[in-house]
């Protein structure tokens, strides 16, 4: 089943959210829209309390830890006046004892509406959304380093927010794009929503085989690829990655690929830089420009909330047909 | 019993017999082709007509859950999918619990495939001790009880030293190594092809240079100690190219391609299909092209069909948490004829590479219809057509990723040493 087959219903409604590969422009620019709804833009403060979700359950599926992730979908859920129940659940000792189809079927029996889903595998989103009732809903809070839709989303409004139009944009993603599922949500994005220039910069170790098929040219060059942007997205580096013989250090990776202000002079005197955190002060951003008047990363998380509500409002939408 | 088989379409091509004759069965062993032998009653006579008769099918990788992994699969059960699928022989690889690392595990396959009696069983043995690759196995005594072959498996040796050492014990004693190239570094977590689909997907890779690089290692190795050696299931192009080079130097390796390899490429993984997680990984277009290329040319040597039924769990996971195979005795021979329609190979040719080219490399008497031969027959309808379904599959292994799909070609007898072990109307 293709991704789109998935997550559209027969009404061609959002039925899940799973990827936002295949998804027509309309809907992305839909969500936007209806997130700025919900962020109450001229007050710049969010919306309270809504009755969109009342006597609906939502339950957080965390395979994975998350901080903002699972905070900020907790707190969409809340404004829409869902349920919700969060679940961490140790992936390992989920692997020992019940399977995740039983995890689901015991919670689909608590009879809820909508789980927001993080895993470490990489199709584990897909997985749960081709096997849970037809009932539900499911959102894909990251799976690996596949997909993470809303992460994708809410960094497309926060560019429309300051750019308004995505069709003239430059746009370089920076860092590990190998093990990175919000560089390829965010390629997916951009480019359905008409980005003609998207970028990915980095070590060759870190850049997946054949990723110019998804529509990127790759610099392994950082001031090649920062030169004349409108937006910088930079990625975290985790720590483990010198592990595996990717990198020799973070401080070399820092010298070569770390964004400093003095970097960000070639990109457009407008540049916006973003990060979806947690960020890695000194590996691959200088503190001057994480907290610089170019930064939009706690921008980023406000609008989180407002993007999150924004996709299961769609969600919610299409059950009660 | 005597049974005659008329009116049917005779390709044997260990014996170039590509015509319509009759064939007759005694004592288990083919009697003649053509007239019957002076004074022959045929107790029972199969109609042939409009059906083609060939050599039963010679598997060089089926696993068949026993022993360890019966929720898997059993002997009984994946025996009957053989014949219901017209394989006769089937090699069983050496990754059973316990390994097939000593007599005893031997013992026990052979007894149970001959209290199903349904298909032949032959083993291949442990190259190293519990496949750990660090201390050689008792392959003398293995081959003492019948094992064709050493192998590690899937697991791979990474350290060159046991593989040499290895290569020269079955040298010693003259066993072929059946090989599984990859390299344990380079595949690290993949379960993939490692391209455009894992990175679209997520999906960690195993890029081509993890197969390539053991090929390369394997065949100097080969060189250097003169056994025999059979490369299982290779996925590149790049790699059959490397066998190919080798032979025509006149190193003693042969190749088998998987007949899944041979249909399906790495963007049939899409939507984590975990029925197309197989190992070594579906590869690119280029590649599939390449090993049909090498099996028309005749460099790689030999079809396989690499049975591996799984359970219903091993499969309904996120992608990368599923097991590997794909349960394929029953669709090989319809799949096989789907290449030859798809004008891959001609019918005689693909009919040698499904029978007395597996079983010269396995160094057994089977997969022709010489006169005297042991009488292992497959009588299949190469125009039925039929849907592949859950239901239909014999064998206990579900998965396959074929399901839903209309197959041409049907077996209609199976013949086992004389005996019709396999039937359908």
């Amino acid at each position: 089943m293709t991704a789109r087959d998935l997550q559209i219903n027969e009404h061609g409604r959002l039925q899940h959210f799973i990827t936002v590969e295949g998804l027509p422009r309309q809907l992305l620019i839909d969500i936007l829209d209806r997130a700025e709804g919900f962020a109450g833009l001229g007050g710049g403060r969010a919306v309270k309390k809504v009755p969109l979700l009342r006597g609906k359950t939502v339950i957080n599926l965390f395979f994975e830890p998350s901080t903002r992730t699972r905070t900020t979908f907790e707190l969409a859920a809340n404004r829409l006046s869902a349920d919700v129940l969060s679940l961490n659940i140790d992936a390992s000792s989920a692997k020992k004892g019940e399977s995740l189809l039983d995890t689901l079927r015991n919670l689909e029996a608590m009879h809820c509406d909508m789980f927001v889903v993080r895993h470490n595998l990489s199709g584990a989103a897909h997985f749960i959304a081709t096997h849970v009732s037809p009932h539900i809903s499911v959102i894909n809070g990251g799976d690996g380093r596949h997909a993470h839709p809303t992460q994708a989303m809410l960094d497309a409004f926060t560019i429309r927010q300051h750019k308004h139009d995505f069709r003239m944009l430059s746009v370089a993603i920076v860092g590990d794009i190998l093990h990175s599922r919000v560089a390829r949500s965010n390629i997916h994005a951009l480019r359905i929503l008409g980005v003609p220039d998207i970028r990915v910069v980095g070590p060759h170790t870190l850049i997946p085989a054949g990723i110019e098929t998804l529509g990127v040219r790759v610099f392994q060059d950082l001031e090649a690829g920062l030169r004349d942007v409108d937006v910088v997205i930079m990625l975290r580096l985790q720590q483990e990655r010198m592990r595996g013989a990717l990198l020799p250090s973070s401080s070399e990776y820092f010298r070569l690929y770390g964004l400093t202000e003095q970097r960000l002079r070639v990109a457009k005197p407008d540049v916006i830089v973003m990060h979806p955190g947690p960020i890695n002060r000194g590996v691959e951003i200088d503190s001057a420009v994480a907290d610089g008047s170019r930064s939009v990363i706690l921008q980023q998380v406000s609008h989180g909330i407002a993007v999150r509500m924004a996709v299961m409002a769609l969600c919610a939408g299409s059950q009660t047909e | 019993m005597r049974i005659a088989i008329s009116g049917g379409h005779v390709i044997d091509p260990a014996n170039d017999i590509d015509a319509v004759v009759d064939v007759f069965i005694e004592a288990g062993r083919i009697a003649a082709l053509g007239r019957a032998p002076k004074g022959y009653k045929a107790e029972r006579t199969v109609n042939a007509r409009g059906l083609h008769v060939i050599p039963g099918l010679v598997e060089l990788s089926a696993r068949l859950g026993e022993p360890g992994y019966t929720h898997k699969g059993t002997i009984a059960s994946e025996t009957r999918a053989a014949a219901a699928g017209g394989v006769t022989t089937l090699c069983c690889p050496p990754d059973t619990l316990p390994v097939i690392d000593t007599p005893a595990v031997v013992e026990l396959i052979h007894q149970r495939a001959t209290a199903s009696g349904r298909a032949r069983v032959v083993c291949l043995g442990a190259l190293t001790r519990e496949l750990k690759g660090e201390l050689l196995a008792g392959m003398g005594g293995l081959r003492q009880v019948g094992c064709v072959g050493v192998s590690n498996a899937r697991v791979p040796i990474p350290n060159s030293e046991v593989m040499r050492r290895a290569m020269e014990y079955a040298a010693t004693i003259g066993m072929t190594v059946f090989l599984h190239a990859e390299d344990p570094w380079l595949a690290a977590q993949g379960h993939v092809h490692e391209g455009a689909t894992s990175t679209r997907m997520g999906l960690p890779g195993i890029p081509e240079t993890a197969e390539t690089i053991s090929v390369a290692r394997d065949l100097l190795l080969i060189e250097q100690t003169g056994v025999r050696a059979h490369f299982c299931r290779l996925s590149t192009s790049r790699s059959v190219a490397m066998v190919a080079e080798a032979r025509r130097r006149g190193l003693p390796v042969t190749a088998d391609v998987s007949i899944q390899h041979l249909h399906l490429i790495d963007e049939d993984v899409a939507g984590y299909n975990s029925l197309c997680h197989v190992r070594p990984p579906l590869r690119g277009r280029r590649d599939r092209d390449g090993l049909r290329k090498a099996l028309r040319k005749g460099v790689v040597t030999a079809m396989c069909c690499d049975h591996q039924p799984q359970d219903q769990d091993a499969k309904k996971l996120p992608f990368d948490a599923t097991e590997p195979g794909v349960s394929a005795l029953e669709t090989w021979l319809p799949l096989a004829l789907r290449l030859v329609n798809e004008g891959v190979l001609d019918m005689a040719a693909a009919i040698a590479q499904m029978t007395a080219a597996p079983a010269e490399i396995l160094g057994i008497e089977a997969g022709t219809l010489s006169e005297g031969a042991t009488a292992d027959i497959c009588v299949f309808d190469a125009n039925a057509q039929w849907v592949l379904s859950e239901d239909s599959l014999v064998s206990h292994g579900k998965n396959s990723p074929f399901l839903g799909e209309t197959m041409r070609g049907r077996v209609c007898y199976t013949l086992l040493g004389g005996a019709i072990v396999h039937e359908s109307a």
